[in-house]
């Protein structure tokens, strides 16, 4: 759906010229939620604004669809990105239009007849429960239902694609919360494929698909959200696990002597078996847990956790554990 | 003993008449010429969506130098120009040219700082949505801006009827013509006092206006 090939941005400024983006290679595939998490200043801001041109890559091309963007005349620039939703993490409203305004604004500016801007608008007020709030202006709204305009108005062309700048770096947890089920429900019912940056490790673990860690200008991790979170390959992507989750941390002073440290890490169903105590039977080792945590990713729910093997056979139990689909690392 | 002896209703009621008539007249093409203007400086500058440092220089040059003149100047200046185009350097129509040469340099400069105001993210936002530059200009930008727009064309408005003052000094008639001929050159005190009075009235007015237009368009 969205692939960015060799895409490269340069900054130039008076103290010279800065690398945004660095020959970034990337595919999104259609109906996916597609995560790029970094740091402030990794270049997140730029590399989504290539998918719709608001900037413009110096080398390097962008496809959306079987559009290539970068190659787009203005007029046909503009014909496809009202394709392209957008939404922002300061919302964006127009403050001097009424939220029904808001939303019929990008259908106004295409030129719809106005039963049809209408009718669509009622329709998307409805489906974001905003209908009551239809004539009130933007300054009257709180922040999540800001953004729910946002959404409305993203979705007034019928796009197929929807970007989202920090769309929830702005909100607190809870309304985070919300703004992250609906997009989630909007990718499920209606197939929309979304393009998400965030620096919040939470918001890509609730509901991306797949995930691009960004470093200066380049990607230094991608793949599917569980493996990158649960096997982070990229000090960058350790370090902001860490942050983000409370991380895996044990203190190094508390493994027992002689003890032998493994990282154990469940995936699906097998995250609620027994497994662990019944190894434990079966080979008679003994075993204390260091650190652990078990949650969902997009829905999946895992563990994984720190262990040290104090006494017995820690090999057969290794053996064991892998053999019922646990992975092991040694720490 | 009459108070007001040396007052002429009938003439104090033409130089009020007259006083409106180039205040409104030259009002209106200041906001005519103003507007267009403003959104050109604020376009044409730096990082903006038609940024031009050639058109932003030379556009700003001209309004400097226009602003920088003093009025009364600019009066006299005006005068071969103004027999040009309105066929008289006298009376209301003679003093319309300059008030509005002298006004829109000073009113655009109000509005690029009020197009400046908003949010630059509500113009990429209507970018994103695939609004053409006249779009975001037109439906984004001047919306947006309003309040500043209307308080900025209350300050002008505020400023203009000092100038029409001034217009007396190449017959353009008026309350401050009056104010001058008789209030100060033949010492009527009266009349000055009335004079006075009628053009503070009517810069109160032209403010209360002002402050209830930016409160109506005004959603922040």
């Amino acid at each position: 759906m969205i692939r960015l090939e060799e895409v490269t941005k340069r900054y130039r400024s008076a103290a010279g010229e800065r690398v945004a983006l660095d020959a970034v290679s990337l595919t999104v595939a259609k109906g996916q939620v597609f995560g790029v998490v970094g740091r402030s200043g990794a270049g997140k801001s730029t590399l989504i604004r290539t998918i719709n041109r608001l900037e413009t890559p110096d080398a390097g091309k962008v496809f959306v669809g079987d559009r290539e963007i970068t190659a787009l005349k203005p007029a046909d620039l503009r014909a496809a990105r009202r394709r392209i939703g957008m939404i922002f993490q300061h919302f964006n409203l127009l403050n001097a239009r009424t939220i029904a305004q808001n939303v019929a604004f990008p259908l106004r500016l295409e030129g719809r007849p106005d039963a049809e801007i209408a009718r669509r608008t009622a329709e998307l007020l409805d489906q974001l429960g905003l209908s009551e709030h239809a004539n009130k202006f933007p300054a009257q709204l709180s922040g999540g239902q800001k953004q729910r305009v946002g959404i409305a108005r993203a979705l007034a062309c019928g796009p197929e694609v929807l970007l989202c700048d920090e769309a929830t770096s702005a909100l607190d947890p809870e309304t985070t919360d919300e703004i992250l089920s609906l997009l989630d429900g909007l990718n499920r019912d209606l197939g929309l494929t979304i393009v998400l940056i965030t620096h919040q490790m939470e918001v890509v673990r609730r509901v991306c698909d797949r995930v691009a860690v960004l470093k200066d200008g380049r990607v230094v991790e991608e793949g599917a959200t569980a493996d990158v979170f649960l096997h982070p390959q990229s000090p960058v992507t350790r370090a902001m696990l860490a942050e983000g989750e409370g991380g895996e941390t044990h203190d190094a002073s508390a493994v027992p002597a002689g003890g032998r440290l493994a990282r154990l890490t469940f995936r699906g169903a097998a995250t609620y078996e027994p497994e662990l105590s019944r190894v434990a039977r079966a080979t008679g080792v003994d075993y204390s847990i260091l650190s652990g945590r078990i949650s969902r990713i997009r829905g999946e729910p895992y563990g994984q956790m720190v262990v040290a093997f104090t006494s017995g056979e820690a090999d057969a139990a290794i053996a064991q554990l892998t053999a019922h689909g646990v992975m092991v690392e040694a720490v | 003993m009459d108070l007001f002896a040396n007052v002429d209703w009938p003439e104090i009621a033409r130089a009020t008449r007259d006083t409106l008539f180039m205040l409104f007249g030259s009002m209106a093409l200041t906001v005519v010429f103003g507007i267009p203007l403003g959104v050109l400086l604020y376009l044409s500058g730096k990082g903006r969506l038609a940024a031009n440092p050639v058109l932003n220089g030379v556009l700003s040059l001209v309004v400097n130098i226009l602003r920088s003149v003093p009025f009364i100047i600019l009066l006299i200046v005006m005068l071969p120009v103004t027999v040009v185009l309105v066929g008289t350097s006298l009376g209301v129509a003679g003093a319309i040219p300059p008030l509005v040469v002298g006004a829109a340099p000073f009113y655009a400069r109000l509005v690029e700082t009020a197009l400046r105001e908003v949010d630059k993210g509500v113009v990429e936002a209507t970018q994103a949505m695939g609004g053409s530059t006249f779009q975001i200009v037109t439906r984004a930008l001047l919306p947006e801006a309003m309040p500043g727009i209307i308080a900025g064309a209350t300050v002008t408005a505020i400023a203009l009827v000092s100038y029409t003052a001034m217009a007396g000094v190449v017959g353009a008639g008026g309350l401050g013509d009056l104010a001058i001929r008789f209030g100060y050159q033949r010492f009527q005190t009266d009349v000055m006092v009335v004079t006075v009075v009628l053009l503070l009235v009517l810069v109160q007015i032209l403010q209360m206006i002002g402050d209830r237009l930016v409160a109506r368009v005004s959603h922040r």
